[in-house]
This record gives structure tokens, sequence and C-alpha cells, in this order.
């Protein structure tokens, strides 16, 4: 049998995210942020996650979306990445849910920009996709110094 | 398998330490070869790390260890002296088992170099092998100190508690062995190593008697393997029995040494360090909410929480703190090396070795100490025929100093080689095209020596395989400013060369101002900052000039470039709207220029934690990391460097800097003397040489009391005379109206103080000094062209000479009449 993986999911705009359980830190409420002047517009501000400083990535922006209406705060999805925790700042948070591996398809034709390039695919759920992000290459901005 | 694993792991972290204390021992051993203790310790690290390899089946290892500890042994028995010859194989030896360690690190396997040469030469080196028994006697009559009561007498090592063991046993066993081992040493060693084994395991019941004297047979009867080998083949004792046993056998030579320590990953500590950063951001939370609370042991119990964490927190710094012998202790053994290499004769001098610094500093200053020192031997430090012809002696001398001064570790190498040939640095500079002819020619001795911290900089005769590939002291330079330091060069043709290092205490926890612009906070690291400027009302508008669009402000009569903080944020700009009631201008330093910076608020100093930035900000050079405030909020750390750099000072300011040393050089070619300048009246200049003075004092003018028809004042517990020196110099503007504070220059010589009154102190300026003369005035020296302005030297000698020595004198011998009664006194008490 096919193991099933757990998803931890949210919500983009109005599309539906998930990463991989395994990869999320953890999941926090809206954070006061200081800002990074000159820093790339995706990059939100840091966050002080317990005495550790997080950069957090506005995904909306990564993704080419369109701006978080003025208002509405962000949630933290914290993930893991060899650098160190890294906030995603997403709209809402949904539920850890688990998925079946046969129900997985490439990312539709219609999907186009760079979200093409970040999501690995869709999970064909009953009502709705969910879609699944590549984590490692959301963190990784194409202006980063290779070092 | 596991458990072997981390018992191999324990005896690879423990050699490396026992080789790196090796390189030491052999180096200084050389210096002083009659040394006992230190060949003895030697000895028993080869001793140990073949023990040890033997029991793991590393045979190249061991027939390596092997020859060097029989070479070893004849050193300590006095049969051999130790020469270069000895010592170089006994240090390639090191070298080869270095290697073999490094292998068996990251292969499991001792890897398939060929050490048969190395063998062969430290095999040839020992003299033939004696008779068992002459040998024998040599040892006993041997001085060995020895204070371990257990020790048999045939012991080799002493304070090695593990050699008790019985001998008589010892003995009855040297017969069978003797005929079987090569020398009569190693069968001593081998037969001791195993015995101790097996007494071990037998002692702890683990193994019975018949079976170890069973397998000792079978030793005896030429089975080459270790006991634990064998005692496990025969059922005997199980592998991790034999593992603790050797344990055992091991911790209980190392407490002796190591009795307070322990080691600790340096993982651990980070964790522990980032865990004691919570805690004080949690415990400053606790404080805050202690505000709206009134029960009175919930406050007490805070203020213990908080005095605890300041402590643990203090704790926990230190064990990250390590001192630079650690890194200095590498360098006899590299300076040796290149000394032999290249037919010299150097002595390493240390001072300051305990000097403490942060584990990541140490490891950061490492590379760059390095090649400084190899530069020293290379370059600097001449062959002797060279020296002896100079009039130096033949051994050259390297002489390392680190000490803590004001929050920083200065770390100086000094060598009292051939110097720095500041025309071959120029011409090597211009045919490399760094700077033009031009500049060349304008240039003082202290810019041209700084010149070799040029990237591109080598002068290409020079170059050897030690040092000149490639790694420049540009890199030097670049690797101690990464972690926040500075280097500095001064060097005199024939005399030698000294290298100046700076650097923090720490990277970890720095003081720092934090500034506010746009809203946000920044801290700016103190090491940078130089001073603060509040310019209010009229100097709003009037202070910062415009040349050509770049703002300056006049510092003290020198234009300061100005760099706007929000500007060069990017950020939505407040502080350029003319509204403005103050302005603040931190000046800073950057590499050697200075700058000031506008910022919109001046907070506080505080002490931060740094923490670096995410890689997805690693490349905005304005920023040298981030920390987080008493509030639990993010500030971002500005790199002072960066900023000069993307605000263009550095080209700008290096520029002036060139123009600046046009008058200096065409003034003198002195050394640079550092003054202190002051006024007289409305504009008469002063100067003294700096390190006559010994404090700067404000004194009120209620405080002056008359004495001997002098003005003195009550001084740190003494009388000191008071010279008003617009009265004694002759031609000097009149007094202005009483002011409420005097400004006193106190000045100290041969222990005697007098303060020198003024009317304002202007400056510290550092320059070459030319006096030229005008006119024979009493008390001043002649005239000099300082900052521009025409400025008068002080000659303090001759003016107290000509006014005041009477008083001085008096004084002096007042002090001395005291310290005489005191004695007096002193030897009366004692004769009662």
């Amino acid at each position: 049998m096919s193991v099933n993986r757990q998803l931890c999911t949210f919500f983009l705009d109005g599309l539906y995210f998930g990463v991989d359980v395994q990869k999320v830190q953890e999941v926090i409420r809206y954070q006061e942020m200081t800002r990074v002047p000159l820093a790339p517009p995706v990059v939100q501000g840091l966050i002080n996650l317990r005495g550790q400083i997080v950069s957090a990535m506005d995904l909306r922006r990564r993704l080419e979306f369109s701006d978080r209406p003025v208002g509405q705060l962000p949630m933290n999805v914290v993930v893991r990445t060899e650098d160190g925790p890294m906030s995603f700042l997403v709209d809402e948070i949904g539920d850890v849910i688990e998925v079946e591996e046969d129900t997985f398809e490439r990312p539709p034709e219609t999907l186009h920009g760079l979200a093409r390039e970040l999501v690995q695919g869709a999970y064909k759920l009953k009502d709705r996709l969910l879609l699944t992000l590549n984590t490692d290459r959301a963190v990784t901005l194409a202006t980063d110094k290779k070092d | 398998m596991n458990e072997l694993d981390s018992v191999v792991k324990e005896f690879l972290v423990e050699s490396y330490e026992n080789l790196d204390q090796l390189d030491r021992d052999l180096v200084v051993l050389e210096k002083d070869p009659q040394n006992r203790e230190r060949l003895a310790s030697i000895f028993r690290t080869i001793h140990t790390i073949k023990g040890t390899c033997g029991f793991f089946g590393f045979s190249k290892l061991e027939s390596l260890t092997h020859v060097g500890e029989n070479l070893l042994s004849r050193l300590r028995d006095g049969l051999l002296l130790l020469n270069p010859e000895i010592t170089s194989a006994l240090l390639t030896m090191i070298d080869a088992v270095r290697k073999i360690l490094a292998c068996i690190e990251n292969t499991g396997q001792e890897g398939d170099g060929n050490y048969s040469a190395l063998i062969d030469t430290l095999a040839r080196l020992q003299e033939p092998p004696e008779a068992p028994k002459e040998t024998e006697k040599t040892k006993e009559s041997a001085p060995e100190k020895s204070e371990t009561p257990a020790e048999s007498p045939k012991s080799v090592h002493p304070a090695d508690g593990a050699n008790a063991v019985s001998a008589n046993a010892d003995g009855a066993n040297l017969d069978v062995r003797a005929q079987l081992a090569d020398t009569k040493v190693a069968v001593e060693q081998a037969q001791a190593m195993t015995k101790r084994l097996g007494e071990v395991l037998a002692e702890s019941g683990v193994i019975k008697r018949e079976d170890l004297e069973r397998a000792l047979a079978q030793q005896g009867a030429g089975d080459q393997r270790p006991i634990g080998e064998i005692l496990v083949e025969h059922g005997a004792a199980q592998p991790q029995d034999v593992l603790q046993a050797l344990g055992a056998q091991q911790e209980s030579k190392a407490t002796a040494v190591s009795e307070g320590n322990i080691r600790v990953d340096v993982g651990l500590l980070d964790k522990l360090m980032n865990l004691v950063g919570e805690l004080v951001l949690a415990r400053n939370q606790i404080l805050q909410f202690t505000t709206t609370q009134k029960d009175a042991a919930f406050l007490s119990t805070t203020q213990r929480l908080n005095l605890i964490t300041t402590e643990l927190q203090e704790g926990v710094m230190k064990t990250r703190m390590q001192p630079i012998g650690n890194v200095w202790n590498r360098f006899p053994r590299i300076v040796r090396d290149l000394a032999v290499a290249c037919g010299k004769q150097v002595c390493v001098e240390m001072e300051g070795k305990e000097t403490e610094l942060d584990k990541t500093i140490i490891e950061a200053i490492k590379d760059p100490l390095t090649h400084v020192v190899r530069n020293s031997v290379d370059h600097g430090i001449e062959k002797p025929e060279i020296r002896t012809a100079a009039g130096k002696p033949a051994e050259g001398r390297l002489f390392m100093r680190a000490y803590h001064e004001g929050g920083q570790v200065n770390i100086e190498i000094s060598d009292d080689g051939a110097g720095i040939n500041s025309d071959r640095v120029k011409q090597k500079a211009v045919q490399r095209g760094l700077i033009s002819r031009e500049q060349a020619a304008r240039m003082n001795e202290r810019e041209v020596q700084n010149l070799i911290f040029l990237p591109g900089f080598s002068t290409a005769e020079r170059v050897t395989n030690v040092s000149g590939r490639g790694v420049g002291m540009d890199v030097v330079k670049t690797n101690i400013e990464k972690i926040g330091g500075t280097v500095d060069v001064q060097s005199q043709m024939g005399v030698g060369t000294t290298l100046k290092i700076k650097i923090p205490l720490t990277l970890a926890i720095i003081p720092a101002l934090i500034v506010t612009s746009g809203g946000d906070r920044y801290a700016i690291p103190q090491v940078s900052l130089l001073e603060l400027v509040r310019l209010e009302g009229e100097q709003v508008r009037k202070g910062i000039e415009m040349i050509h669009g770049a703002p300056v402000y006049r510092l003290r009569g020198r234009l300061l470039p100005l760099v706007y903080l929000d500007r060069e944020l990017k950020l939505a700009s407040k502080s350029s709207s003319a509204a403005q009631e103050t302005i603040n201008i931190v000046i800073l330093q950057a590499d050697d220029r200075q700058f000031g910076l506008v910022v919109e608020w001046i907070n506080d100093t505080e002490e931060i934690v740094v923490k670096p930035l995410g890689k997805q900000l690693k490349g905005i050079p304005l920023f040298a990391g981030a920390t987080i405030m008493g509030d639990g909020k993010v500030a971002l750390i500005l790199d002072v460097l960066g900023i000069a750099q993307t605000a263009g000072v550095v080209s700008e300011v290096r520029d002036r800097h060139l123009g600046q040393s046009v008058a200096v050089g065409q003034e003198s070619k002195d050394a640079l003397e550092t003054l202190l300048l002051f006024g007289l009246g409305s504009d008469q200049r002063m100067a003294i040489a700096l390190s006559t003075v010994a404090r700067l004092e404000e004194i009120p003018t209620k405080s002056v009391e008359r004495a001997d028809n002098h003005e003195v004042v009550q001084y740190r517990g003494d009388i000191m005379p008071l010279m008003f020196l617009n009265r004694v110099l002759p031609g000097a503007s009149a007094a202005p109206a009483a002011a409420e504070m005097l400004q006193v220059v106190v000045y100290t010589e041969k222990g005697r103080s007098v303060g020198l009154v003024v009317d304002h102190i202007l400056d510290i300026v550092e320059t070459a000094l030319t006096v030229q003369r005008t006119g024979q005035r009493t008390g001043i020296l002649g005239s000099a062209v300082i900052q521009n302005r025409v400025t008068d030297v002080l000659d303090i000698p001759s003016l107290l000479g000509a006014a005041d020595a009477m008083l001085l004198e008096r004084q002096h011998e007042h002090i001395q009449e005291r310290q005489q009664e005191r004695q007096h006194e002193r030897q009366e008490a004692l004769a009662v």
C-alpha cells in the first residue's frame, strides 16, 4: 500500500496549498515584524521566534500573486530549511490532512508564471485541488548569493 | 559496532590533542635536549597511541609509532642526544601519524600511504640495540623523579599510575620476551601494556586468572596480537568488557592531567547559548510584567530570577572563551619548520598567551595570524650571516604579545628582521599600477608601509614556496576586518617590523549604540563609534554645508562627509525637512576614514547579542546582522564599513587622505607625533606632545588656593602647582574674563605634576612635526604649521626651569622629606 502523506495546509489568494508536515516546525499567528530596508520585496521582515531571528517571506509576493488586502494580517507557517527556520506568510491556516498518493497529478497546464516553478503538483481532493509547494525552491531567491 | 566507533573517536580526539602537545614539546626540547620530563612526556604520548592503535588493529600506525617509540626511549635513557636531524624525523613522524589519524577519521581505514622510508630513517637514527642488562642499569641510574609510591622500580613512565604492576610478575615475563622482540625497551613496553590490560580485566573479575595466564603464554610464544584480542578469541572475555577495561585504563591515566576538565561538544555550547538567550527574553518579559504587580513574594522571586539569569548568561559566555594560546601553540612548530627550510634561526617568544577570546574569533584569526607569522620568518628575519654582518644576534626573534585594552584584544607580532623596504614597496606598487608615481612620491613612510595591505600587492622576487603564494596581506586585512578588527603595520628598515591587530573580544555580544531612523531602531557597533554631535537651533541650518551637493560638517576645522542613514536605507525621508529642530550626527570610523552618519534619534547604548541574517538578506552590504532588543523586537545591526562603501565615503576620503599627505610629506619625513592642541586667548594656538600629558582636567576656579605665593590646587591627594600659560608666556594675549572652570593640562615629569592652565582645548592630532625657530622666546620650542595654522610648540622643561622649577623642586623635596619621615616612623615602629 502506498504510504499516505500528511500535509499542513493553508490558503493564499483563494488557492489551497499544502507543505509536507515534516517540514513545518510550527504555525503561529501574526507576529510583529521588523522591516529590512533594501531587502528583496518578498522578504517582509524579521520576526523574533523565541530568541531566534527568522526572516518572514510573503508567499503571495513569492508566487507573484496580488498583495494581501490592507488590514488583513497574515499567519506564519515556520518551515525548516537547510539554513534554519524560515517563516512563510500566508492568508489563513487550514487543517493537517492526509492525502493519498494516487490522487496526485503534475501541475495543470493552466498554472503559469513563477507558481508553476514552485508548485510540485496537485492532490485531487473531493471538493477541491490541494497544491503542494516546493519549500526548498521557495526559500531560494534568484538573487541569493551562491556561497 | 557503534560502541567501537565511539571509542575510536575518543582515541582520535585524544590523539590529536596529544600530537599538538608533542609538536610543542619537541620544539622546546630541541632547545633544551636534557629536559627529561619533556622527553618522558613525549615518550608517554607516543606510547599511548601505539598501545591503543595496537588494540584497534591499526598495524601501520603501530609499526610507525613503534620505531618512533624506540628512538624516543633511547633519547630518554640518555643513549642518544637529540639533534636537529632526529627532531625533524620525529616531527615528520608526528605528521605521518596525523595523516593516518585523519584517514581513520574519514574512512575508518589507515589509508594506503607508504611510510617505510620514514620508518627506515627513524630506525637508522637509533643506535644498534644494547644488551638488556646494560640498558636497565643506565635506566635505573637515570635521575627520574617520581612521586608515585606504587610504582615499580623498573617503571619507565613516572606519574603513570597504571604502572602499578607487581615487579615480580614483570621480571618473570621479561626473560621469555627478551629473546622475541628486537629491543628490550619495546618488549617492556608491550609487556607492560598487555599485563596492565590483563590485570585490569582480571581484577574486575571479567576473566579468570587462568585465562589471563594462558593468553599471556600464547603471547609469549610469539603471538603478536594484543591481549584483549587473544582473550576475546578464547572466549574468555566479551569485546565490550575489553573496551570497558581499556577505557578504565585510559581514564586512570588521564585523570592526573585533566581532573578538573571535561570535553564538551561546541554544538552543545551553542545550543546552551541560544537557550540562555531565550531565557533572557522570557526574563525581560516577566520583568515588564512585574511593574503591574504588587505581590512582594512575586517581586522578590523575579529579582532572583533576574540575577540568576544574568549570572547564567555570563557563565555560558565564559565557556565560549578560549585563551589565544590555543592558536599560538601551533606557531613554534611552524616557525621551526620554516626556519629550518629557509636556513634561518628564529626563537619565538610569547606574552599574554592566556588572553581570552571568543571561540568564533579564535577560529577566524587562526589563518591570518599564521600568514603573518610565516611572512615574518620568510621575509622579515634575515639569514644568520646577514644578521651577524648587521651586528644583530644570529638568532632572529619573533615576539608575539596579546593583551586586553578597552574592550578589545590587541595582538602584536613583531620581528627584529630587515623591516619593510619602503623604496621597493613603492616601486612595486607603481609597477603594478596600484598607485601613481606622483602619489608614491608624496607618501610618507607609514602610508607606504600600509601599501602592503592593498589587494594585488606582492613583491614578486620575494615569492618563495613558503609564502607569497597568492594569499596576500590584503586577505589578512579583509579577514580581520570581517570580524570587526583592524590591522596596522609599523616597520623600520634594518630594525624590524611590528604588526598590530585589534579585534573585538567577542562576536556574540557586543556593545552597540542604538539609533532610530525612519521609525525603526538600528544598532551600530561601538567599536566604530568615535563621537556624537548634536546640532540644535541655529546650527541646524548653518552647521551643514554643501560641496557640490555633498553635505559636509566642520568638525574642529576639518570637513567631515555626511551620510544620511534614511537615504542610504531608502526610507521615507523625514530628516531632510528644513523644519527639523535638531540633527544628530554619529561620527564613525570606517577603515582609516571618518564620516558622520545622520540619524533621526540617538537612543542609548546597549549590549546586544549578534545574530546572523538569513541567506535571503546576506547580500545587503549595509547590515552586519540582527539582534533582539529588550522589548523582544528585532533590530538590524549596521555594517559601518558597508555603509561607508555604499555611500562612497571610502574613495572620497582616500583622495583627501592622499591630499593631506602632500602637506605632511613636504614638511618632514619624520615619524608621526601625537600632539595636543590648545588655544590661548582668541587666536593663539599651542601644541605639546601628548605623551607628556598625564590628564586633562576641568578645575573650578573657586578651588584654586595660594601657597608660597603660587596658585595651587589639591589634586589627587597632593598639591599641584598651577601655571597660567597666558601669564608666563611672553607675548601671550591677555587672559579673558575669569571663567568658572579652568581648563588644566596636567603635565607630569619624573613623578612631579604641574597644571598648565590654558584657555581652551582644541584637538588631538597626529602629524609629522617640523619645528621652525621663530625667535628665541623662553618656553617656546618654535613654531610649526599644524592643520594649516601656525602653532607654537611649547618647551615645558625650559618653561618650568624659568618660572617654577624652584617650586617643583620644593614640592619634590617636601615629598621626599615626608617619605623619609614615614620611613623613620616605620623603622621606629618596627624597632619597638
